[in-house]
């Protein structure tokens, strides 16, 4: 516990720089010397990061799907079972919602109650309508006797699909309050912070969403022979 | 009704879990009476519980972890005290409890003490030392820790209730299948883990946004203490493989829950995958834990040497690069796998590639020692006994990064000696190091340092007297995990092993006497300086304890050891005692109960799911929702501490730190 130097309490903002009273050359200091963030940057932010490690969590499920993708223990294949006619409309759905997820946030831009929620309210619907096909699909698939129990095929296919579907049935859940807490409370700042959030939500569903049509749907009903 | 929850359940058969579990809870229970009866239940609700300031979480964090200590070290002394008996005999624990102690032992060592305790070291000094009033997200932080808490609670409850997985540290399928582990120990373990999972992951997000959006003005990258690296580094490797390990376990639970066929090696699932990928997450996972200790240490090397750290920009250097090579090495947890020479020999490379950065953190701290006028604290001494053992341990990781010797040593004593030769002098001693070095700054006294200095050596010969003896059994063929044995040359080694961990225990006890003393004398060790140990980095610059605020006003960070370099400066100067900074209103984040009910719902979604009673699971879950839209309405988020009581606070703060350092230069 040495205190040969003589010391004196200060307040931290009065620290004057060595360098800069010596008339030295500017330290080399690296970017981001500007203080904290604004309350939105910082949100926004760190929804993002959220939204990484959400990807990184699918891109597991994701190699799953591929390691297993031809072990179908000798029941239906992948080829045998997609219906591309089915994920077509799914996927307009899906990227309808995220159309209309868009203009809400225009409309939250505008300040428009009534088009925030009509926006929204669109969106609402293409999403159940996104799950409706789902579960038809996934109904379809158990009735043929292609359950996930079936083989390590349909466990992963399920597991990734159904993944992404559980996060578009918690984004609506978050939807349904988010124009609740509009109408009720208005556009308060935090609120619009939370409103950021979901759109980036509900974006990311849609990029995950391309990632799972072309490399479950698409690539599953390559003709044989096609994939090595 | 209650699923799978009977009075099997409770091991009425079993003395040594039934005992132990019924004396912790009686401990637990005559804790909370106590607590009630002497009326300091409200207080802990207001201030502590509820809290979502990151110095008391932090050390509400490191309290977890200080008793889930406890409990995995009296693991590790059944254990211990087993192989040291099980010589050519049962020894005292059956073969179906032994593998409950190693299995638990490891789960708590890792997810619940070396866990919480690197994380409330970062709660409490990154905010601090980046000059700012809390982390990104504050209420989150609070979900973060009780999560954690739920996980630790659920590992416990095992105990008594049903029985803990016996599969190891990590469920390795297919014995972690429902086929050959039908019992709920590895549900405990699953929903345990996943529970705490999810708080470490939203630790990780919130502090790699601090640490990257909330920083004091001026306080750029290369200006920010190298804890504040080392915990960037640390969180962006729990973001990005902490989804791993969710996903990883997800697929084990589906595997067990709705007989799907992941890693059952049955209707083409596929076992090796679980490796892959529990690995690709569990060596990323020693570094989150080592890091934050490297940091530790160069904080501790820096301000006991007297000396800025030397090349700073090397230790940033190699800390990101650590960081990003730690996620190309996994595949050497399982060479013998048969991936073919190719693959094994790249991952054998970058394992030993890994080695290099950490060899110019070592040689950094010892030329920052070089030539400084080093006082020998009992930080400084844990820094000392880390960097003389973990460099052997680091070595023999090198050893078994060559796949060809790894063929020989794995699975053996070797290996456990190995891991634990980083893990104990590596984290642990960081850990004990910057609990010695910040205690002063939580709670504003000293801690013993004569204990201190016992419980150092008592650890350190205590380590090496119990893991030296595990090379030397490895070499000799010794396997892991042995329940009992034949072999007369690996006896003598169990012993000398078993007095070490004796020693380890009289460690710990130096310890626990080393906080009684300290509190009990707190008033004759009180420091008011709030810079005992002549610091370097911006939380030195506050008082001890900080404000709930820490800064009065924002600090204006003009240097790399801004406070070091403003101590040098002649007083008239640059301190001007008499002019103050101007005073504004705070804004903080009000406290609120929304981690404790979080937590509360976790524990009873996580204990229905293990034992099946679904109606319980959706009682959960809709609690879950209904708590998630009660925070979401709520109107006031914050509250505001005025200029004048800022002020207040701070000239009280200012006045009390002058006249205790012109005392102390006089």
């Amino acid at each position: 516990m040495s205190t040969e130097v003589l010391r004196a309490p200060m307040s931290p903002s009065q620290l004057v720089p060595r360098a800069a009273a010596a008339g030295a050359p500017p330290q080399v200091t690296g970017h981001g010397a500007g203080g904290p963030a604004s309350k939105r940057i910082i949100v926004g932010y760190g929804f993002w990061v959220f939204l990484l490690s959400d990807v990184i969590m699918f891109s597991s499920f994701f190699a799953a799907y591929s390691v297993l993708f031809k072990n179908t223990a000798g029941g239906p294949t992948a080829r045998e079972l997609y219906d591309l006619h089915n994920t077509a409309l799914e996927t307009a759905f899906l990227l309808t919602s995220t159309f209309t997820c868009a203009l809400a946030s225009i409309a939250v831009g505008q300040r428009s109650q009534k088009w925030t929620q009509i926006a929204l309210a669109c969106t609402a619907v293409l999403g159940v309508g996104f799950l409706t096909l789902e579960v038809r699909e996934f109904a379809r698939f158990v009735a043929l006797g292609a359950g996930p129990s079936r083989s390590a095929f349909l466990s992963s296919f399920f597991t990734l699909v159904g993944c992404h579907g559980i996060h578009v049935t918690v984004g609506l859940l978050w939807l349904t309050t988010m124009m609740a807490q509009f109408y009720v409370k208005g556009f308060r700042t935090d609120i619009r912070h939370r409103f950021l959030c979901f759109t980036l939500f509900w974006h990311a569903l849609d990029i995950i969403w391309v990632a799972i049509f072309s490399l479950v749907y698409l690539v599953g009903t390559l003709p044989p022979g096609f994939l090595p | 009704m209650f699923g799978k929850l009977t009075w099997q359940a409770i091991p009425l058969h079993e003395p040594i879990p039934l005992i132990s579990g019924i004396a912790v809870y009686l401990a637990v229970i005559g804790l909370v009476v106590w607590v009630v009866i002497k009326g300091y239940g409200p207080y802990l609700w207001r201030e502590w519980i509820t809290s979502v300031d990151h110095k008391r979480i932090g050390v509400m964090y490191c309290i977890l972890a200080a008793v889930m200590l406890l409990r995995g070290f009296s693991d590790a002394i059944m254990m211990r005290a087993q192989q040291a008996l099980a010589f050519h005999g049962g020894g005292y624990l059956p073969p179906s409890h032994f593998d409950q102690v190693f299995s638990a032992h490891g789960t708590i060592m890792i997810f619940f003490v070396a866990m919480p305790f690197v994380i409330g070291l970062m709660n409490f000094a990154v905010p601090l030392q980046l000059g700012v009033r809390d982390v990104a997200f504050p209420t989150l932080n609070s979900v973060s820790f009780w999560l954690t808490a739920v996980g630790a609670l659920l590992v416990n409850l095992s105990l008594v209730v049903g029985e803990f997985s016996r599969t190891g540290w990590l469920p390795f399928p297919p014995l972690s299948e429902l086929r050959y582990s039908p019992g709920v120990g590895v549900d405990y373990y699953c929903w345990a883990i996943q529970i705490s999972g999810i708080g470490t992951l939203i630790t990780g997000i919130n502090f790699v946004t601090t640490i990257l959006k909330l920083r004091a003005p001026g306080m750029s990258y290369m200006r920010m203490p190298v804890f504040c690296w080392t915990a960037l580094a640390s969180c962006l490797v729990i973001v990005a493989v902490f989804p791993i390990l969710t996903a990883t376990l997800a697929m084990l639970l589906l595997d067990r829950y709705l007989d799907f066929h992941f890693f059952t090696d049955t209707a083409g699932g596929n076992s090796m995958m679980f490796m892959n990928l529990i690995w690709a997450w569990g060596h990323p996972e020693v570094y989150i834990l080592v890091l934050p200790a490297f940091g530790v240490y160069s904080e501790v090397v820096a301000t006991f040497s007297g000396k800025p750290l030397f090349g700073y920009r090397s230790m940033v250097i190699a800390t990101m690069a650590i960081c990003i090579i730690s996620m190309t090495v996994w595949l050497h947890h399982f060479f013998t796998m048969g991936a073919g020479p190719d693959v094994n020999a790249v991952f054998g490379i970058a394992s030993m590639i890994i080695a290099v950065p950490t060899g110019v953190k070592v040689f950094n701290w010892m030329f920052t020692m070089y030539g400084g006028r080093v006082r020998f604290t009992s930080p400084m001494l844990w820094s000392l006994g880390f960097i003389v053992s973990f460099v052997i341990g680091g070595l023999t990781g090198v050893l078994l990064a060559v796949p060809a010797a790894d063929f020989q040593l794995h699975n053996s004593e070797f290996l456990v000696a190995h891991f634990h030769n980083t893990i104990i002098p590596g984290v642990v001693f960081g850990l004990f190091a910057g609990y010695t070095y910040w205690f002063p700054k939580a709670f504003g006294f000293v801690l013993d340092e004569r204990l201190g200095k016992w419980a150092f050596w008592l650890w350190v010969v205590g380590f090496w007297v119990a893991w030296a003896p595990g090379y030397v059994a490895g070499l000799e063929g010794m396997t892991r995990r042995l329940q009992h044995y034949d072999n007369p040359a690996w006896h003598p080694w169990m012993l000398l092993s078993a007095l070490g961990v004796l020693i380890i225990l009289a460690g710990i006890v130096a310890q626990i006497a080393q906080l009684v003393v300290s509190i009990r004398t707190r008033a004759a060790r009180r420091d008011l300086t709030g810079d005992p140990w002549d610091g370097r980095s911006l939380e030195w610059a506050t008082s001890s304890p900080p404000p709930v605020f820490n800064y009065a006003t924002l600090p204006n960070v003009t240097a790399r050891e801004s406070y070091w370099d403003a101590k040098q400066q002649p007083r008239e100067t640059t301190q001007p005692i008499t002019s103050e900074p101007d005073y504004e209103p705070i804004e903080i984040p009000r406290n609120t109960p929304v981690g404790f009910v979080t937590a509360f719902l976790a524990t009873v979604t996580g204990f229905a799911l293990i034992w099946h009673i679904w109606w319980m699971v959706v009682l959960g879950l809709l609690g879950a929702l209904i708590t998630f839209v009660v925070f979401a309405w709520r109107d006031r988020t914050e509250f505001v501490i005025s200029a004048d009581e800022a002020a207040r606070v701070d000239r009280a703060n200012r006045a009390v730190r002058a006249e205790s350092l012109l005392a102390l230069a006089r």
